[in-house]
């Protein structure tokens, strides 16, 4: 593959949003594990992740419609997502968003002593945690007892 | 189906089953935050149901997916533990239930990870970050509800009493299992026992709660021995498969 053909599939991608959460793309959430002439490898977040079709087929319309209907879209389940593959520009943009974006390299440790969260808005440090499970899959509801302001924290995982 | 599929499809079976039971506290739950929490469980066992079942279906070779599996099957055909079929009851018979399971779930993946068969070793490693997670959540809520009022702490012992009785055939080994771990396929659940305990009495005492008291254990789902539930809950999930049969959207 030329690199010419691996931009022009780099660059489909990175226009390609998460239908979940829209502010970022399939690329900054390190879900896309290869991309070829031949195909392009997808991984699934969360193994019920009801978005994964979802995902599937607005990549399958973005390769067509940039002219690369031949290209397979793959599955794979190995390794498993870990948020340490959300890009450092992904977790910029999920911030901006108000969702709390998971450190970097916490997800090995990530089920102890979870770290508080730094609430997206104001900043701070002081936050708790109001339910483990939030409106998706990969998120927990958070308050930020300094502005008071609830917010979304991508988990660690 | 031979022992390996056999041996996929009762892992599928457990978490299809578990996922929809689950599922029926949606909209029902106490609090909006569980109601979310016992959900997005849900959603996970359902993951792992579809692609355990999805793994069956082609290790069988006969043209049965994971959704043929799920809706196209009558109650002696599934092979869940009689565990994960029990009645939801209160919030903490809910709770005693996926307390006791995601632990086993949670040591079960970890083994299986080692499986010499990559696609069932692939959906463990997945499966068991998640699995982890059930386990802190339920956890917490044992020793909530344990350690919490005169009337949860009453709940939730009467929720572990109950429960109790299907705890041994979590670890109870059979034919299929012995061939699964002859060819390096399974993990030896006998093994895990140990670790479960202890598991276990750890959040009882911080729930400041005792072991039910022991009972004669009650087998048979694995070979298709069923409580009444398991048909009742089956009659909701396939009734669109039932009622149109080959049904797609």
């Amino acid at each position: 593959m030329t690199d010419e053909i691996f931009d022009q599939l780099f660059q489909i991608l990175a226009d390609v949003p998460d239908p979940e959460i829209p502010a970022v793309s399939v690329l900054d959430l390190g879900i896309i594990r290869e991309i070829s002439a031949e195909r392009v490898v997808i991984t699934p977040t969360y193994i019920g992740c009801p978005a994964t079709l979802a995902i599937e087929q607005m990549i399958r319309k973005a390769l067509e419609d940039g002219g690369f209907a031949s290209v397979a879209i793959e599955t794979t389940l190995s390794p498993p997502w870990s948020t340490d593959w959300i890009t450092d520009e992904g977790r910029e943009k999920l911030r901006a968003y108000g969702i709390a974006p998971p450190p970097k390299g916490a997800a090995a440790s990530a089920l102890k002593n979870v770290q508080a969260a730094e609430c997206p808005r104001c900043g701070s440090s002081n936050t708790e945690e109001i339910s483990r499970f939030g409106s998706t899959p990969c998120k927990a509801l958070w308050r930020c007892k300094a502005c008071l302001e609830p917010f979304d924290r991508f988990k660690c995982h | 189906m031979d022992a390996i599929a056999t041996y996929a499809l009762r892992l599928g079976d457990d978490s299809l089953i578990l996922g929809q039971r689950l599922g029926e506290w949606c909209g029902h739950a106490p609090a909006l935050e569980v109601d979310l929490s016992l959900a997005n469980v849900a959603l996970d066992q359902i993951g792992q149901a579809t692609h355990f079942l999805n793994l069956a279906g082609a290790l069988e070779g006969e043209g049965r997916d994971g959704d043929k599996l799920a809706f196209h099957r009558d109650v002696m055909d599934f092979t869940n533990c009689l565990l994960v079929e029990q009645p939801n009851g209160d919030f903490a018979q809910t709770i005693a239930r996926l307390f006791l399971f995601a632990h086993y779930q949670e040591l079960l993946f970890t083994a299986l990870t080692a499986s010499k068969d990559a696609r069932l070793a692939a959906i463990a490693a997945k499966a068991v970050k998640e699995t982890a997670y059930h386990a802190t959540l339920v956890s917490d809520w044992v020793v909530r509800l344990g350690d919490g009022t005169e009337e949860s702490r009453a709940r939730m012992i009467a929720g572990l009493d109950w429960m109790w009785r299907f705890v041994d055939e979590l670890f109870v080994m059979d034919e299929v299992d012995a061939a699964a771990i002859e060819a390096g396929v399974g993990v030896d659940k006998s093994a895990l026992r140990g670790a479960w305990d202890q598991r276990i009495d750890a959040v009882l005492a911080d729930a400041t709660l005792e072991r039910p008291a022991a009972r004669r254990p009650v087998l048979g789902g694995r070979s298709g021995r069923h409580s009444e539930h398991l048909g009742h809950l089956l009659s909701e999930m396939q009734f669109l498969q039932r009622a149109y049969p080959g049904a797609t959207w």
